[in-house]
This record gives C-alpha cells, structure tokens and sequence, in this order.
C-alpha cells in the first residue's frame, strides 16, 4: 500500500514540469505567496508610509507630490506631539514596571506549592483572553472620580484621598497604565512561572545546602537566572506601549491631552483629519521607536536557538 | 518558628487573594452594572447589588450588536483557519526545506510580529481601496490573514524544527516528497500545534480593534470591538449597556480560555519566543 501510494506519486509527479519535480523548489514555491504577502503587507507598506511622510498628502484625495521635511517639521513643532511623547515616557514606566514586578511576584508566589494554584493562575491570566476595548470600558467606569473606586476609599475611611484618576490633568496616564497592566501581567506571570519551573530542583536544594535563605535564593539563583524571561517581558511591554491605542480611543484623551498617545494620535490626524502625511510622520517614528527594542532581543533569541 | 511560618503562609495567600480580587473586579463590576436598568445605574450605587435579576440591558445591548458579533463570527473563522493552515505550510518549509536564506526570511517575518499596526496602515486602507475590499468584511479578513503570517508561521516552526530529521529522511528514502512527507509524517503529528495556533488566532482576531476600526468603522459592519466603541460614543454613556456589550463581546474568548487554558498558554509562551 504504501509503496503503491509512492509510486503513484511519482507518476503524477512526472507530468509535472521538469523543475518542478524537484521538491526543494516546490517548497520554496510553497512559502512564495507568503513572502510576497508578508514583503508587500510589512515591509513595502512601511517604505509607502515612509514616503508619504515626504508628502503633500493633507487632504482625502490622494496627493503624493513631495514636500520635503514639512510634515516632520508640523510634527515637532506640534505642543500634542511633545504632550505625547511625555505621556509614552509615563506610560512606559507605568505599565512595564506593573507588569514586571507584579508577574514576578505572582508567580514567585506561585511556584511556593500553592494551594489552589490552577484558580490563581486562571483568574490572573483571565484579562488577557479580553479584549483591550473591553479593559478600557469597565476601568473607565471603575475609575469615574466622583464614585467608582474612589467610594471603595472613602467607605475604608480616607475621604480626602480622591484622585481624579484617568482625569488627571497632569497624571492621567498613570492611571490608564493600571488597565493597561490589568491585561498584560497576567501574561508576564505566566513567562515567569514556566521560567521557574524551568529551572531544576537541584541548584535549589543546592543554594539551600550553602545556606542560602529564600531572598538570598531568589538575589543570587533565580532573578539571575530569569534574566531571558526578564528581557521578553521588557520588550513585549515595551512594544505595547509604543503601539497603545485601544484605551486612549475607549475613555478619551483627557484634559489637554493628558491620556493621549502617539497611536492614537496618528490615527486621529490620518483618518479624521485626513492629514495623511503628518499620520504618516508619527506612524514612521513609532517605527523607528520600536526597533532599537525589538532588535536586539531577536539577534540574542536566535544566537540561543542555534547554541 | 512555626508562628513566623504561619505567618509567612498567611500572607503568601492574602496577597494571592488580593491579586485575584483585582482581576475579578472589572468583570463583577461589569455583570452588576449589567444587570442594573438604566434608571437605576448611578455611579454612586456602583457597587450595590441589583434590586432585581433584569436581563433588559443584556438583551438591549444583544438586539443592537447581534449583527456585530455574527459579523466578528464571519471574520474570526476563517481568518483563523486560513492564516493556521498557512502557517503550518510555511512552518514544514522553513523547519525542514530550509534554504540558503531562509533565516534571514524566518528572522524577518518574526521581526514584523512585534512592529505597531499604525506603520502599515495608510497603505493597508490605500490597498484595499484599490482592491474594492476597502470596508468590507473580506478586506478585513484578508488583511487578519497577512498580518497572521508572522505568528503562526514563527509557532508552528518551533514545532516542527522539534520533530527529528530522521523521520523526514526515512520517507525521502521511501519515495516521499514535499507533500507526501507533509501528509504522512508532519500533518499526523501537529494536531496540538493546530490547536494551539487556532485558539490564538482566534483569541486575536476576535479582540482586534484597531485595525478592524480603520477598515470597517461602518456601524453595521464592524465586528464587536468597533461595537463597544460604538456604546462608549453615545452623548449620555448607558452604562448598563455598555457593560452588558462588553460582557457578551468577551464571553466566547473567555470560554474559550477556561476551556481550553492550557492550549492558550502554551500559544502565549511559544509566540513570546521563550516556550
């Protein structure tokens, strides 16, 4: 039977076109419309929005005549552009740090033979399987500052202590890195907890034989140790806050500006204002953004891959 | 001794649990505020319980976003078969028809994983424009289909670079070729992996929004997440509506995450390249 199939196979295989019976070509015939799709769709597409940020292109109709450095120039003398730039710095620093120390723990915690671990870990990893629209509209709601959480507060009895939350003229963003970390660090405590496990019994027993107390454990072994898993996390959270948008476009851009983001930001100019050379300038530098990030984590990834 | 490690213990879990309340806390807050009529939703009575069981809110938000979430059904489905099977095909090439280049190709599609959607999409929309799927279902499903290339592609290479050459070499001898390796020897084993992959597209296509906003922004298109927005932009916010939209919205990515966990894990660990 299986010969039969075979030599069936090699029969029809001869009515092919002679350099096509030969099966390393039929498989780089396979990945061709791939390749094409992905050189088209990622690569092409980002010189196009490169170029269009050379471009007159400010109004519906398509106008691609080149106008130099005028976008560049309208983008850096934008106040919402500098206003944006401020609130992805407080983003960042929000949102990875939730991310990181709060999975950490987690599932530092986790990894202790946790009674009820299966619980903990489905109810942490839950918001990921949401949507970010869905992250935004129920925290929008938690966080009105007239109720929400803030009576929560002032039920535990500290009246006076009401922030204004994603209202925050100054520090809105900050509030909004608390959805954003609601989502993602369920994700990093799973990275972490599969880190951990990962790591074997015995340099633990090890460690503990040398005397070692579960801090200095977790100093000198574990956090060393993870320090791959660390370096995923950092450039996952970090790419997530070059490219936030959903929160922004659920719950507003606040007074002045205050939750606004770059990705939002592009969108508004590009497909509200139809200012498609200046959605095109900020698109561009998100993208510029984003490499120096993603890089170098892929370069070390493929070095271990082949060690 | 056995008091500091009660101790320890004890607030081992009480940090557990507080971390498991914040979670949790969106998703009651959403279901009670769901269950409350319009008249009684005040952002003062938050947190109180619902006088009565009212499902008017849910079955509202239900009669205006059905066809929104039939349209996110339409998408999502074949989406996720499409760019799985696509991503099974260009995984077997690159783990076991490896050619001179091809990890530059491999290095290059993973590298578009991790890029932001907003460099793509003035050209997406021009493209598709030209190609009169510009608003249109099968333009987004098109578009879900490319962009899901890189991922699928990346997990199911992991996968098959895993399975041994020396099975792939045993049929070369017995008279296999590319598709007869493919249907004998890879597809026989990827089961799991297809249903790693098909749970994640899924997931990610069904909370999509950004692109989904920019190509079918049309109210009576648009998948689900398009819909919520849609919610949120009324002059008055019914929040009872809201909440209810965004509860039917999440139910099937949730129910596919409790049911199928581990496949969701596993998609996460092996896509963030650290499984």
């Amino acid at each position: 039977m299986h010969s039969e199939l075979s030599a069936r196979a090699k029969s029809l295989s001869a009515l092919l076109p002679k350099w096509l019976r030969d099966d390393r070509k039929i498989a780089i015939l396979m990945l061709a419309p791939s390749i094409i799709a992905v050189a088209v769709f990622i690569y092409v597409f980002m010189g196009w929005t490169l170029y269009i940020s050379f471009s007159n292109w400010d109004r519906p109709a398509l106008d691609l005549s080149f106008a130099g450095l005028k976008n560049w120039q309208r983008l850096v003398n934008d106040p919402r552009f500098h206003i944006d730039l401020r609130n992805l710095v407080l983003f960042a620093v929000g949102y990875m740090s939730q991310c990181i120390v709060i999975g950490f723990l987690l599932a530092a915690l986790l990894n202790e033979r946790i009674r009820g671990e299966v619980f903990f870990r489905t109810v942490f990893l839950m918001p990921f399987a949401v949507s970010a629209v869905v992250s935004g509209t129920a925290w929008r709601w938690l966080q009105v500052p007239s109720a929400g959480i803030n009576l929560l507060i002032a039920n535990m009895g500290f009246e006076n202590f009401r922030p204004l939350w994603y209202m925050h003229p100054k520090l809105g963003m900050l509030a909004i890195t608390i959805m954003g970390a609601w989502q993602f660090s369920g994700f990093v405590m799973a990275l972490y907890l599969a880190g951990l496990r990962a790591i074997p019994d015995e340099l633990r027993e090890a460690a503990v034989i040398d005397g070692a107390g579960t801090i200095a454990l977790y100093r000198h072994v574990f956090i060393p140790m993870l320090r791959p898993v660390t370096f995923t996390a950092i450039v996952l959270t970090g790419a997530g806050s070059i490219g936030n948008f959903e929160i922004p476009s659920i719950i507003g851009t606040g007074p002045g500006f205050a939750t606004d983001t770059l990705g939002f930001y592009m969108f508004e100019q590009t497909f509200r204002s139809s200012r498609y050379g200046l959605g095109a300038a900020v698109a561009t530098f998100m993208l510029v953004l984003s490499i120096p990030l993603i890089l170098p984590y892929l370069i070390s990834v493929l070095r271990e891959e082949k060690e | 001794m056995s008091w500091r490690r009660l101790l320890a213990g004890s607030t081992k879990y009480a940090v557990l649990i507080a971390f498991a309340a914040f979670y949790l806390v969106p998703f009651y807050v959403m279901i009670l505020t769901g269950l409350k009529p319009l008249e009684d939703i005040s952002s003062f009575e938050i947190w109180n319980m619902p006088k009565s069981l009212d499902f008017g809110s849910f079955r509202e938000a239900w009669n205006q976003m059905d066809s929104n979430f039939w349209n996110s059904v339409r998408i999502t489905i074949p989406g996720a078969i499409v760019s799985t099977f696509l991503g099974s095909l260009n995984g077997y090439v690159f783990a076991k028809w490896g050619f001179r280049g091809s990890n530059v190709i491999l290095f290059l599609f993973v590298f578009g994983l991790f890029l932001p959607g907003q460099g793509i999409l003035i050209p997406l929309v021009w493209v598709l424009q030209f190609m009169g799927l510009y608003g249109k279902v099968n333009g987004l499903i098109m578009a879900y289909c490319i962009f899901g290339i890189p991922i699928t592609s990346l997990l199911f290479y992991r996968y098959y670079a895993s399975v041994p050459d020396e099975l792939v070499d045993a049929s070369k001898i017995d008279g296999c070729g590319f598709f007869g390796i493919y249907r004998r020897i890879i597809l026989p084993l990827s089961g799991p992996t297809f249903a790693v992959v098909g749970v994640w597209q899924c997931t990610r296509i069904w909370n999509e929004y950004l692109m989904a906003l920019v190509v079918l922004g049309n109210p009576a298109r648009a998948p689900v997440t398009v819909a919520i927005k849609n919610f949120s932009s009324m002059g008055v916010i019914p929040w009872n509506l809201q909440m209810a939209a965004a509860l039917i919205a999440s139910v099937p990515t949730i129910a596919v995450y409790l049911m199928l966990g581990k496949l969701f894990m596993r998609g996460l660990l092996e896509g963030s390249l650290s499984g």
